[in-house]
């Protein structure tokens, strides 16, 4: 028989581009229930979005959850980076789950497809970034390969339209958040990552492109771990997908991937706002499956 | 007279037609021959400017630390510049050790309408004292409204005075005129133009940038900068010289210093062929050049239909990745047709 799950109650913090897009993926969730959406005005694109569709708002930002640690379990940062270190502190004073999507890189990083099941043992987990989560997933693989890659190299092109003000001030912190993340999954000493915002129009997918210093490289094994680990995102990003698959040319190893959102907010072309979302729901959904079992 | 601000781009823009393989013996000639022609502000470095020596778009052959020292030595009176893309350098990594090792002046740069991207980078140089002036690059891709509301920003973020880039050579004169006299009809700071010769008009369109009231002009001795170059700083002088305008630069010293950049430097004096005129009409920047050279050779495929492709697909700067994607398609699609 049928049963009603129990669902996890979550919290969203920021109302922009990301805190938006969370709230529409929750509301699908068989795990997740968003009790509040809490940002710090009422005549915001997303809050209006959020008062739409029915979901409880608050105009008062942290403060709101500072006075109502009842009403949540588990909460979403979608601020910025600076915010985040702040409001770090007062969910640890709570007790609190957070999920940061921001580059302040407080807590555990995670990317679900490399160390899910290691992070529901974590009161702060971050997301690192949407460079980091296409990337790191191919750079852990190839690290895996071989333990001596030189130097790996990430560039991540995303549409203008799909970086709100956040996005936009937090630029250097994204770039330094995914070099420690890439160092960190592959343990390559050397990486260099770069981010273009891109104003065609229309937009561009999302497309991240990692290139490696590899001696030798064993291609059929790079080409069959890659694999194994795009089959494995798709499960929680149906819209990643392999565009170049690892080619050996020019003495680089060169992946290129490309990321369709799932329009739920923003436009398919937004991929880099549906890849971290996609990896932030996984982690909750995880929490919530370890929690209300 | 009036005056007219000649700001050189030789070692950086350059860079990108050795691919970035500047070497110290190069820097420190270069350096004493503008200083001495009266060269005002000079910047040195990777093609995409400080913290952008990467695989996607060429290593350099020295380090930016290398490459700065080197130039700080030899420079008395000229200010070293440097060009920061934000995406590419951050604050920490790049910016904060340029000024240690003696940067004088940024060229905050970014594409066309993303200038709220250079607000942190623009305060931080003018927080330590230096100046600050904000680049947008591939400009031939916005509106001169866009371009003003862009350029605002920057104002407004502190900037000294804000260049437009032809970065793809893509302009005639009369977009010259259109986009640079609405910018110095609302602008508080100098406007500047920076041009490609794609289309062999960097110098007239450089001189279009001066009648409407632009007050700096990027070149290169020779040209020597991506593509089909920039405009021919030592042409600019004369030129300017001709129409009266004051520059501060020695007409023979600047010639002696073409002539050092020619026999020292540049591998092949920029010329206008076929690929950079059909890089200009497809409004794609000339810095792909090289790779897609490179990578038709490997796929025998003719560049020309790559950068077709590159241009209906709006690339900008950065973007080199693409190169291969599209070279893969064209075979395919070549193949297919083949096959039918």
């Amino acid at each position: 028989m049928l049963k009603m799950r129990k669902k996890l109650k979550v919290a969203i913090l920021g109302t922009g581009n990301i805190g938006t897009d969370l709230l529409i993926k929750i509301l699908r969730s068989d795990y997740l229930e968003c009790s509040y959406f809490v940002g710090r005005n009422f005549l915001s694109k997303g809050m209006s979005k959020a008062i739409n569709l029915g979901v409880r708002v608050s105009d008062k930002s942290i403060e709101f959850l500072k006075s109502n640690p009842k009403l949540y379990d588990l909460v979403f940062d979608a601020t910025t980076a600076s915010e985040h270190i702040k409001h770090a502190i007062i969910f640890k004073e709570f007790n609190k789950i957070v999920i940061d999507l921001t580059p302040a890189k407080v807590g555990k990083l995670c990317v679900p497809s490399v160390n899910l099941s290691e992070v529901i043992h974590f009161n702060n987990i971050n997301t690192i970034t949407c460079g980091g989560q296409a990337s790191i997933p191919l750079a852990f693989v190839l690290g895996k390969v071989h333990p001596n890659t030189e130097y790996i190299e990430v560039i991540s092109a995303i549409a203008s339209k799909s970086a709100g003000p956040g996005t936009r001030a937090n630029l250097d912190e994204y770039v330094e958040t995914t070099e420690a993340g890439i160092i960190q999954f592959s343990k390559c000493q050397k990486a260099k990552v770069m981010l273009i915002l891109n104003p065609a129009i229309p937009c561009i997918d999302m497309q991240t492109t990692i290139q490696a210093t590899i001696k030798d490289p064993n291609m059929d094994l790079i080409t069959f771990e890659i694999n194994k680990m795009v089959a494995n995102i798709q499960k929680y990003v149906p819209g990643y997908h392999l565009l170049v698959p690892p080619t050996y040319e020019g003495g680089r190893l060169i992946i290129t991937v490309k990321v369709k959102g799932l329009g739920d907010y923003l436009p398919s072309y937004a991929g880099n706002l549906d890849i971290i979302n996609c990896a932030a729901i996984a982690i909750a959904e995880e929490f919530s499956k370890a929690k209300l079992k | 007279m009036k005056k007219i601000h000649i700001h050189d781009v030789s070692l950086r823009d350059g860079s990108h037609a050795i691919s970035h393989q500047l070497s110290k013996e190069q820097i420190i000639s270069y350096c004493i021959a503008a200083n001495n022609a009266g060269i005002a502000t000079m910047e040195v470095g990777h093609g995409n400017g400080i913290g952008a020596s990467s695989i996607q778009v060429g290593i350099s052959k020295l380090t930016d630390e290398e490459m700065l020292t080197i130039a700080k030595r030899n420079l008395t009176t000229t200010k070293l510049a440097i060009h920061v893309m934000p995406g590419f350098a951050t604050i920490n990594k790049d910016l904060k050790k340029a000024f240690d090792w003696g940067v004088d002046l940024v060229r905050v740069a970014c594409h066309c309408t993303e200038a709220d991207i250079t607000e942190k980078h623009i305060s931080f140089a003018r927080e330590r004292g230096k100046e600050a002036i904000g680049a947008l690059m591939m400009t031939h891709m916005a509106s001169k409204e866009t371009l003003l509301e862009e350029a605002l920003k920057m104002q407004s973020y502190g900037a000294e005075g804000v260049v437009l880039y032809d970065s793809a050579g893509a302009y005639l004169p009369r977009d010259v005129k259109d986009k640079i006299n609405i910018l110095v009809a609302n602008l508080n700071i100098p406007v500047g133009f920076h041009a490609h010769n794609n289309l062999g008009l960097a110098i007239a369109n450089s001189l279009a940038a001066v009648e409407c009231g632009a007050q700096i002009i990027d070149g290169a001795m020779r040209g020597f900068g991506a593509g089909a170059g920039n405009a021919q700083l030592e042409v600019l002088v004369a030129v300017l010289q001709k129409l009266e305008y004051e520059t501060g630069i020695s007409l023979y010293k600047v010639m002696d210093a073409a002539e050092i950049t020619q026999e020292k430097i540049i591998q092949e004096i920029p010329t206008i062929n076929n690929i950079s005129i059909i890089s200009g009409l497809s409004g794609v920047f000339s810095g792909f050049a090289k790779h897609v050279a490179r990578i038709a050779k490997e796929n025998e495929l003719d560049p020309r239909d790559i950068f077709i492709e590159l241009g209906k697909r709006k690339v900008v700067a950065g973007q080199e990745d693409l190169i291969v994607e599209v070279a893969i398609e064209l075979k395919k699609n070549i193949s297919t047709t083949k096959s039918k």
